[in-house]
């Protein structure tokens, strides 16, 4: 195995592009190199791209924010503009592992791990957030729900390097949550989860939500059908149950040691319920 | 498989070493360093007993390749204390009985100090949360939350 | 042999038992200059590393190493045929052989197979995948209630069932029944006005000691070895590898390293005589430390158990009969310690009418080791959860209830012996009488209280210590127990009392195998109250001494002279007639008086008193979710006499977080492929820091008559009532009561459901 740590994007690309064997892209190494450790990979070459400078980076974009795939999850949680206009996303960055952990993951790699699990996922989608991708061939945008295509997959071509995620500009009356389910506080894995964005007018009326899942099918899924349910209303009970059956309607979860069919089904419903009465109270301007 | 050599700065010294590519931080601190301080629980981030910072930021070292520390400045529990004077955690984890095994103590202490260094007043939920992903078996974790709390008070009162 | 040691310090001043000094041994452990396991090496040492079974039952048809030895780097290989058995008819060690390395089958996922000993891990590592293992599987068993089945796979070939009368004439998985209790329980639970029964399973937990298995062993071609090793026995581990390997004990030195927690996991040798054999074979020292995975495949865990509970008791509360039938599975080679589950199920109660039944299972899972107060914890959750459903179904007061039927001096135990001065009535009273009992519990949704009592036997056994005087007055004072909870500080502690002293002026250190007498395992709760005797012992022994060497100097009988403060002094008619020397000058002139002064004892300390606690719980449960919070947690336990209350408390407060995880999250997952299926600290869920509350710690002091200052065991008594505290907490919370353990979310929430 060869370690290399270019200085720029280009080399990167041109590193994995060049590599006849089996190259792996390292950003926080949270999931790689446990990965690594258990053999479950066994790369030829390693590309760390910390040294890229651009890609350690938080900037304001087009009325929406620039995260570097790079960005440590803490580092999210110390821009304070990033926190006050995302306090979902951030909070699931907060959510992903230790704080040991949060010093070195990023939202980048929880996306590109393809866990459908991902504590980081749900909330990105909810947020309507793009990825930037850079390859051989170019640039190009995507959808982050695009990016993961299945558990331990996503959709990069061998030499291409997610470069960044765009959170959207925000519109105001608008708010983020997320939620997960683990048995522990903390240092654990969604048994499943939701990440609830929604837009409110002024009289309190959702004119836009998108909610998600995570944990309860090969990927985490938008379900168009929760967001039917809420918008056109105040979040009263009626929509709040329609809401959590529409979750757990659209669930496709499996049997396995962190939780079984029956309850991520259920749960499901429980957590888009909770986390959209979250998001809809930080829409109506709740810190 | 060919060697890297490694420059880096640890505990206030500049370092070099020779670590094989998919080699971890922590086992180059313990094996090429002999900074044994640096304990091993598990080796896959969930444990937190080798726990050190890199260029400030608190991580677990078994999840760092050792070639990343190329340019970094490491700081472990061996760094803490300055001559014969401990750090004010050091002290009060001794004071309110911290400590029963002590295999945790050195990945508490510098996740304690990462904290402090953060949010020198933190409450008890902050320092709980902060400090779940360190794992103790022996103490319930009271003594060691109380021994932060003390020495967050120590601190603020000698800053 | 018997030792004669009494309580006689009523009413006694401590100067320094009592206090809270820093221990000997923190300065190191937060420096990170501790030596553990793993952070000693030796010159030229290899890598260890083992190869482990991925079937939980197979035929071993042929294990090919060829490849493993041809990889550059590679020193040694070796299978069960570099084991011989030359264990002669010792059943025990035979089964230990068979655990170390497996002979023509493999009985449970993570079995040791084959082991290497490369030049680096990774090329260790690299070998064992070069390692072909053919294997013919067999059927298996995982669960206790499964493997009793008739038509169950046997595993390890079965065994004809000991203590059945008539034995059985066919093999099963049953290999032994035990059973105690006293009078007559049919005739007990006629006379009940209410007869509450229910079943329970618990599953299997982990000790989940954050520093996994790890050693350097070094072995010469004459036989002479040294072996460093983090264990809480290593005149045990001396033992068992002299025997499965066929060398001297006393050419083995083992050396204790500090010990990363151990909790009984480490009182049974796993790694030691692989990374020995693997020396032997490759004439370098080897160095072997676990994966965390691996701890978790191939080391001890607890038993998981099926649990039938009866109890009657009249109106008023009190008990008129007690039944219980407990079934545990402790790994392929039996030795569920399902016995002492039988012996502690009712120990807390006066019962007239009491019986328990266990049975020791086979199953395909790894060999148990003991886990603090082993299999106290799980007969425990199930006394305790009905005792508070026939209290609740009555009306009753917990607390009231409880001590009304609570054994006390001069009560037959349920498992024979009758008590002597005891601490259960004194815990529940103290739980009555505290703030956590009487407070409402703070207001929200779905919030429940719960109590429950707990017992542990705590031990003694065989022990060594000595003592060494300096002529600066200060005191080496050497013992032979692996110090996992602060045992260093307590035994100073007590030599600096008896001697009179400063604490500071004592060294302690752990003797290993070749400079001390023999030591029993650190179990038991046994250190401060065994190693503790034998110091006070000691430095009686040392005092007697100096008080000779005193009488010399003055001239005077030896009988006329006492030892206070420090210092010896004429006494009776020679009173204040000479000056008294302290310890410092009578050994700094001791090469005149006589030559170089230390004392010794060596004991079998069999007056081990018997301990109690009583806890509370407070908690709330999402009813969504199944997950429940702990809000409030007290622990009250009886500790005989707190040498060092800071380390009493400690083990109060470790032992309840433990309770509280195996109650809440903790288990071992098997698949339908018998595979262990989260071997590691994400999956195997600990408690961590955000999870628990302050837990406070109630010490109290009923002296123990077995020990010069009443020193009782604490250590281990913590981990058994929380089971059942924090069911009757959910119960109360809820209204649902849980027969199973661990009450993790899915099961409670499915629970609630069938409920509503």
């Amino acid at each position: 195995m060869r370690f290399a740590a270019p200085a720029t994007v280009e080399e990167a690309v041109r590193l994995l592009g060049a590599e006849p064997g089996h190259a792996k892209v390292l950003a926080g190494g949270s999931d790689l190199i446990v990965q690594m450790k258990t053999g479950r990979v066994e790369p030829d070459l390693i590309v760390d791209i910390k040294r890229i400078s651009a890609m350690r980076t938080i900037t304001a974009e087009a009325g929406g924010f620039r995260i570097g795939a790079c960005v440590p999850c803490l580092a999210m949680e110390e821009n304070a503009s990033l926190k006050a206009t995302w306090p979902g996303l951030v909070e699931a960055a907060r959510l992903i592992g230790s704080t040991q952990i949060q010093g070195r993951a990023t939202l980048v790699g929880n996306l590109c791990n393809g866990s459908p699990a991902a504590d980081g996922v749900p909330a990105l989608v909810a947020a309507n957030a793009k990825v930037r991708i850079v390859g051989a061939k170019g640039t190009r945008e995507v959808d982050v729900l695009d990016v993961p295509t299945g558990p331990g997959k996503n959709s990069l071509a061998r030499d291409e390097i997610v470069e960044s995620i765009h959170l959207p500009a925000r519109s105001a009356h608008s708010g983020d949550c997320y939620l997960r389910h683990t048995p522990r506080t903390e240092m654990d894995i969604a048994v499943v989860s939701a990440g609830v964005f929604v837009t409110v007018d002024g009289a309190g009326t959702i004119t836009h939500a998108r909610v998600s899942l995570g944990a309860v099918a090969p990927k985490v899924l938008l379900v168009e059908a929760c967001s039917k349910a809420i918008v056109g209303t105040k979040l009263d009970a009626k929509a709040l149950g329609a809401l959590a059956a529409a979750a757990s309607a659209a669930c496709k979860p499996i049997d396995d040691k962190r939780g079984t069919v029956e309850y991520r089904t259920k749960v499901a419903g429980v957590l888009a319920r909770r986390a959209a009465e979250t998001a809809y109270a930080r829409a109506k301007g709740a810190k | 498989m060919s060697n890297i050599h490694v420059t880096t700065t640890v505990n206030g010294d500049v370092m070099e070493f020779l670590c094989e590519p998919d080699e971890s931080l922590m086992d180059a601190l313990r094996d090429r360093l002999s900074l044994t301080g640096v304990k091993e629980g598990c080796g896959s981030g969930d444990c937190g007993a080798c726990s050190v910072t890199v260029d400030g930021r608190l991580v677990c070292s078994c999840l760092v390749l050792a070639a990343e520390a190329e340019g970094c400045k490491i700081t472990t529990v061996e760094g803490l204390a300055k001559g014969d004077k401990l750090h004010p955690l050091q002290q009060k984890f001794l004071e309110h009985a911290a400590l029963q095994c002590g295999i945790c103590t050195p990945g508490f202490l510098v996740a304690s100090k990462a904290l402090l260094d953060r949010n020198p007043n933190p409450t008890e939920h902050e320092i709980r949360y902060w400090l779940a992903g360190n794992l103790c078996r022996c103490t319930g974790y009271d003594k060691i939350v109380r021994a932060v709390v003390d020495a967050a008070a120590e601190l603020r009162r000698t800053a | 042999m018997a030792q004669d040691a009494k309580f006689e310090a009523k009413g006694r001043k401590f100067d320094v038992v009592g206090s809270r000094p820093i221990r000997p041994d923190g300065i190191d452990k937060v420096t990170g200059r501790a030596r553990f396991g793993a952070d000693m090496t030796m010159p030229g040492q290899l890598y260890g590393k083992v190869l482990r079974s991925p079937h939980p039952h197979a035929m071993i048809k042929s294990i090919d190493v060829s490849a493993a030895e041809a990889l550059p780097g590679v020193k040694a290989v070796i299978t069960s045929k570099d084991l011989p058995d030359l264990s002669g008819g010792d059943q025990g060690m035979k089964d230990n052989l068979i655990n170390t390395l497996a002979r023509d089958r493999v009985l449970y996922d993570g079995h040791a197979v084959a082991a290497v000993a490369a030049i680096s891990n990774s090329i260790a590592l690299k070998a064992l995948k070069l390692i072909k293992v053919t294997y013919e599987a067999l059927p298996h068993v995982t669960d206790v209630d499964e493997a009793m089945k008739d038509g169950a796979p046997l595993v390890n070939g079965g065994a004809i069932t000991s203590g059945m009368e008539p034995a059985p004439t066919k093999k099963s998985n049953i290999i032994a029944r035990h059973q105690f209790g006293h009078g007559d329980i049919a005739k007990g639970f006629a006379e009940a006005d209410i007869v509450v029964e229910r079943s329970f399973t618990t599953e299997a937990t982990h000790q989940g000691y954050i520093e996994p298995h790890a050693c350097v062993a070094s072995i010469n071609a004459d036989g002479f070895g040294d072996i460093w090793v983090s264990t809480q026995g290593h005149y045990n581990v001396r033992t068992t590898c002299s025997a499965l390997l066929g060398l001297d004990s006393a050419k083995l030195r083992v050396t204790a390293s500090e010990i990363g927690g151990g909790f009984g996991g480490k009182t049974v040798t796993n790694i030691e005589p692989l990374a020995l054999a693997l020396s032997r074979k490759s004439n370098r020292p080897v160095k072997m430390v676990m994966s965390r995975e691996e701890v978790f495949r191939g080391t001890g865990p607890t038993a998981s158990s099926s649990i039938w509970t009866k109890i009657g008791a009249k109106k008023d509360g009190r008990i008129t009969a007690a039944h219980s039938i407990i079934k545990f599975q402790g790994g392929p080679f039996g030795g569920s310690l399902v016995d002492m589950g039988a012996m502690a199920a009712f120990a807390c109660y006066d019962l007239p009418n009491v019986k328990t039944e266990g049975y020791d299972v086979l199953c395909n899972r790894p060999r148990l080791a003991a886990y603090r107060a082993p299999s106290a914890p799980m007969v425990t959750f199930a006394t305790e959860s009905v005792v508070q459903e026939i209290c609740d179904r009555l009306g009753l007061d917990s607390a009231s209830m409880r001590i009304m039927n609570a054994a006390k001096e001069g009560t037959k135990s349920s498992y024979g012996p009758t008590y002597g001065p005891i601490g259960i009535r004194a815990t529940l009273e103290a739980a009555k009488n505290h703030p956590h009992y009487s407070a409402p519990i703070a207001p929200g949704k779905h919030r429940g209280r719960g109590m429950a009592c707990g017992f542990w036997f705590n031990f003694g056994g065989n022990t060594s210590v000595s003592m060494g005087l300096n002529g600066d007055g200060t005191v080496a004072l050497s013992y032979g127990n692996p110090d996992i909870g602060g045992t260093r500080a307590s035994l100073s502690m007590m030599a600096a009392e008896e001697l009179g002293i400063p604490y500071e002026k004592v060294r302690c250190v752990i003797a290993d195998t070749a400079t001390l007498g023999h030591n029993d395992i650190t179990d038991g709760s046994r250190v401060t109250f065994a190693a503790g005797l034998a110091t006070i012992e000691a430095a009686r022994d040392a005092i007697k001494k100096m008080c000779a060497r005193a009488a010399k100097t003055w001239g005077i009988a030896e009988d006329a002279v006492v030892w206070e403060k420090g210092h010896a002094k004429p006494a009776g008619s020679n009173a204040g007639k000479f000056e008294p020397l302290s310890l410092k000058q009578i050994v700094a002139a001791s090469g005149n008086t006589g030559g170089p002064i230390a004392g010794h004892y060596e004991v079998f300390a069999d007056g081990a008193g018997v301990s109690f606690g009583t806890h509370i719980a407070d908690v709330e449960v999402d009813v969504e979710t199944g997950k429940v919070t702990v809000l409030r947690y007290t622990v009250f336990q009886d500790a005989g006499k707190a040498i060092h209350p800071a380390y009493v408390e400690g083990q109060y407060q470790g032992g309840a977080a433990q309770g509280i995880g195996w109650a809440l999250n903790e288990e071992y997952i098997y698949g339908k492929d018998g595979r262990l299926q989260n071997a590691g600290f994400l999956d195997y869920r600990i408690p961590v820091c955000s999870d628990l509350p302050m837990i406070e710690a109630v010490i109290l002091e009923i002296p123990n008559p077995g020990h010069p200052y009443g020193v009782r065991g604490v250590g281990e008594t913590p981990i058994v009532p929380p089971l059942g505290a924090m069911a009757n907490a959910i119960a109360a919370a809820t209204g649902v009561r849980m027969g199973s353990i661990p009450m993790s979310p899915p099961r409670l929430l499915k629970a609630i459901e069938e409920k509503a």
